[in-house]
């Protein structure tokens, strides 16, 4: 798949004959700077952003430093890495297929609440492993139910499905708090929030650290996303979807199941995410709680350019921001708030360096496959006709 | 007795939806502009709140509604001239820009109410009410309706307006064309950049008074995400409005009406989860896309970037 890829970005304009060495190097290092300068850039414009707040930059990202890699925080960082990864890979599925699940929030929360709601009285009764398996099971059922209404309508009448997932999460969101206040309520507390799981029926640490095993499982399924994705005829068929419906219908692609059950596996990861959290870290749900992972993630698996594999050092990166992002927002008497926006100038970053990028027709692009053509369409057709050798291809519109 | 209480209870629910539904209307008005002109505007959300944050500022230290209003739309226009300049000059993927605008909207609003007051939340006095001679004397709809705030009636008259705009006037034209058609409004010698930048323009600034609106009438005190996804909503309303302004104003009622639903329950004394009746909203939504599903329409060059001599 990769090779197909390299070969279809190739440039149009004829390039002088160079050796393939240096060519393969300048592609990867213009890899690089694409993904590289939008974080460069989104930390440098929220450093000026911080010195008009009257903040010091310095010791704001010293600090997120300090609390996200140092004196072992660098293991917090590691676990916060397996809800955002295994959400990244969920976003990975439906994107790739150019399908926007944009209900993560409801999906991730809805399954929280469900399995901390099961999770006390499952584990006094099962074996640790089985109680384990059983809820990472039902969170990901869960996450995945939430999707069925949006996927139906996506592939039976083409309602958005952007309106639709964000309908479902704001439903979802609403009815986790309901679950948690209600039927999964703690009686012997007086605070909204499920029984806590004793600390030995959570899922165990990986020997001589205190990282759980979630974190395993999220780049597990990482890499097993990366084989799907890339090595499977399924993968070619989400691939084909997203690039071009119409073209996928036209060679056999039966769309609306397809549409269906990349809904559903994305649901499921981002439910797995949820139980991967909950099971790991915090061994309860309260109400109101929503750490909104899915936002944060979005920006990095564009940068990734939609790459299971490709992701994880960006999620690793953003882990520790929101790591040390908690301390240095403290420090600097700001809400923790303010990583959304270094999020929001990453994604503004990135999308002008496509934009710097695309006017230069270099390397690949992190937008959708879809989207990437139609909006790259335009320039080579103009550059094609102007050569004098004109050519009819699908509409654009 | 009971007539008297279910008089009140009512006039609460129409008023309480009118002050919970302007807006919506006022976004979902916006959108219809700028969704119409083949721009879809997902960044609705953080210019609601980007609108709603500098609006309260300029109503607490200016002391004056309408100044806040003003800033209001100032904020939204500040908003949405990222939109402009990256969707509609640039041609880059709207919906990533309008998460960004979204995010960064949340962020910023959040990062400057603590950097400003801390953990505390000032309040507005409530600002004076207009009545309509006569008419406010009708029982339940008089107090209800005739007597609200100025910038109520005057969202009634903008709906009024766009209708003529549209229906009747060159404007409109070129904005049904840019999201319609924008080769043709390119052929005929109108710029489609220019078309959809006023439109995403005047979405903005609606937006903006929409959240002004909602910070300095509705709530009368600025809290961080007070939007609640609102904007969206104003989306699915617009959507289901099928891009005409009296649906939209109506269907931003009724959403009204199930936002502020809570109050009136409570002032009948019925007790119900207030979770559950934030969630009323957002399924109505599905149940009407479900069943509508057919129904809803959006233009065929809605999010699609516009360069000329492009097939």
């Amino acid at each position: 798949m990769s090779v197909i890829r390299a070969r279809e970005t190739m440039p149009i304009v004829d390039e002088p004959l160079r050796p393939e060495r240096s060519r393969s190097a300048a592609r990867i290092i213009d890899l690089l700077v694409r993904s590289l300068v939008p974080v460069i850039l989104a930390l440098i414009a929220g450093g000026i952003l911080l010195l008009i707040l009257g903040r010091d930059p310095l010791s704001f990202y010293s600090d997120i430093w300090h609390g996200g890699v140092q004196q072992g925080s660098w293991q917090d960082s590691a676990m916060r890495m397996a809800p955002l990864l295994l959400i990244a890979v969920g976003l990975i599925f439906v994107f790739r297929a150019n399908i926007w699940n944009l209900g993560y929030d409801g999906q991730f929360l809805l399954a929280a609440a469900v399995l901390s709601g099961l999770g006390p009285s499952l584990a006094a009764h099962v074996p640790l492993w089985l109680a384990m398996t059983l809820l990472f099971a039902v969170a990901a059922a869960v996450g995945a139910a939430w999707t069925i209404i949006p996927a139906g309508l996506k592939a039976g009448y083409d309602t958005n499905e952007i309106i639709t997932t964000l309908m479902m999460s704001f439903i979802g969101v609403g009815l986790a708090n309901i679950l948690v206040k209600g039927p999964f309520q703690d009686p012997a507390v007086n605070i909204p929030q499920t029984k806590v799981l004793a600390l030995d029926k959570m899922l165990p640490a990986i020997p001589s650290t205190r990282i759980h095993v979630g974190v395993v499982v999220a780049l597990f399924a990482a890499i097993v996303a990366y084989y799907v994705l890339t090595r499977t005829s399924f993968g070619l068929r989400v691939q084909v979807l997203g690039a071009n419906p119409r073209a996928a219908r036209h060679v056999g692609v039966q769309v609306r199941k397809l549409i269906v059950s990349s809904f559903l596996v994305s649901g499921a990861l981002i439910g797995a995410a949820a139980a991967a959290d909950i099971l790991g870290v915090w061994g309860y749900a309260r109400a109101n709680w929503n750490p909104a992972y899915g936002d944060t993630v979005i920006p990095f698996v564009f940068l990734a350019r939609l790459n299971p594999l490709a992701v994880i050092p960006f999620i690793a990166f953003f882990a520790v921001l929101s790591t040390g992002g908690d301390l240095a927002a403290q420090n600097a008497n700001l809400p923790t708030d303010f990583l959304l926006v270094l999020v929001a100038l990453i994604l503004i970053f990135m999308t002008l360096i496509e934009f710097i990028g695309r006017r230069r027709e270099l390397g690949q692009s992190y937008l959708p496959e879809g989207m990437r053509e139609a909006l790259r369409k335009p320039l080579i057709r103009r550059r094609a006709a102007s050569r004098g050798a004109s050519h009819e291809g699908p509409e654009a519109a | 007795v009971s007539n008297l209480f279910h008089q009140a209870v009512l006039t609460a629910l129409i008023s309480g939806g009118i002050i919970a539904g302007v807006p919506l209307m006022l976004t979902a008005i916006g959108e219809t502009i700028s969704e119409r002109a083949g721009v879809l505007n997902l960044g609705l959300e953080g210019m609601m709140l980007v609108g709603a944050y500098v609006g309260f500022i300029g109503a607490y230290y200016g002391h004056s509604a309408w100044l806040g209003f003003l800033l209001g739309a100032i904020g939204g226009v500040i908003a949405c001239s990222f939109m402009i300049v990256l969707c509609v000059w640039l041609g880059l993927d709207q919906i990533v820009i309008g998460i960004a605008i979204t995010l960064a909207g949340e962020g910023i609003t959040s990062v400057l109410q603590g950097a400003q007051f801390g953990t505390s939340y000032p309040r507005l006095g409530a600002p004076a009410e207009v009545s309509i001679p006569l008419l406010h004397k009708i029982p339940v709809i008089g107090p209800s309706v005739f007597e609200q705030q100025l910038l109520v009636y005057l969202t009634v008259v903008l709906v009024g307006v766009l209708v003529w705009v549209f229906r009747s006037t060159n404007v409109g034209l070129n904005l049904r064309a840019a999201g319609e058609k924008p080769e043709a409004l390119d052929a005929a010698g109108v710029s489609v950049a220019a078309t959809r930048s006023y439109a995403v323009l005047c979405t903005g600034a609606l937006a903006g008074v929409g959240g002004a609106f909602l910070s300095i009438v509705g709530a009368g005190v600025f809290t961080p995400f007070m939007t609640q996804g609102q904007g969206y909503m104003a989306i699915v309303i617009c959507m289901l409005a099928r891009g005409k302004p009296v649906w939209v104003l109506v269907g931003a009622f009724l959403f009204g009406i199930s936002l502020s639903i809570a109050t009136a329950l409570q002032l009948a004394g019925i007790n119900i989860s207030t979770d559950l009746v934030n969630m009323l909203p957002f399924i109505a939504i599905i149940v009407a896309l479900v069943l509508f599903a057919r129904r809803s329409y959006l233009p065929p060059a809605l999010a699609l970037p516009y360069f000329r001599g492009a097939r």
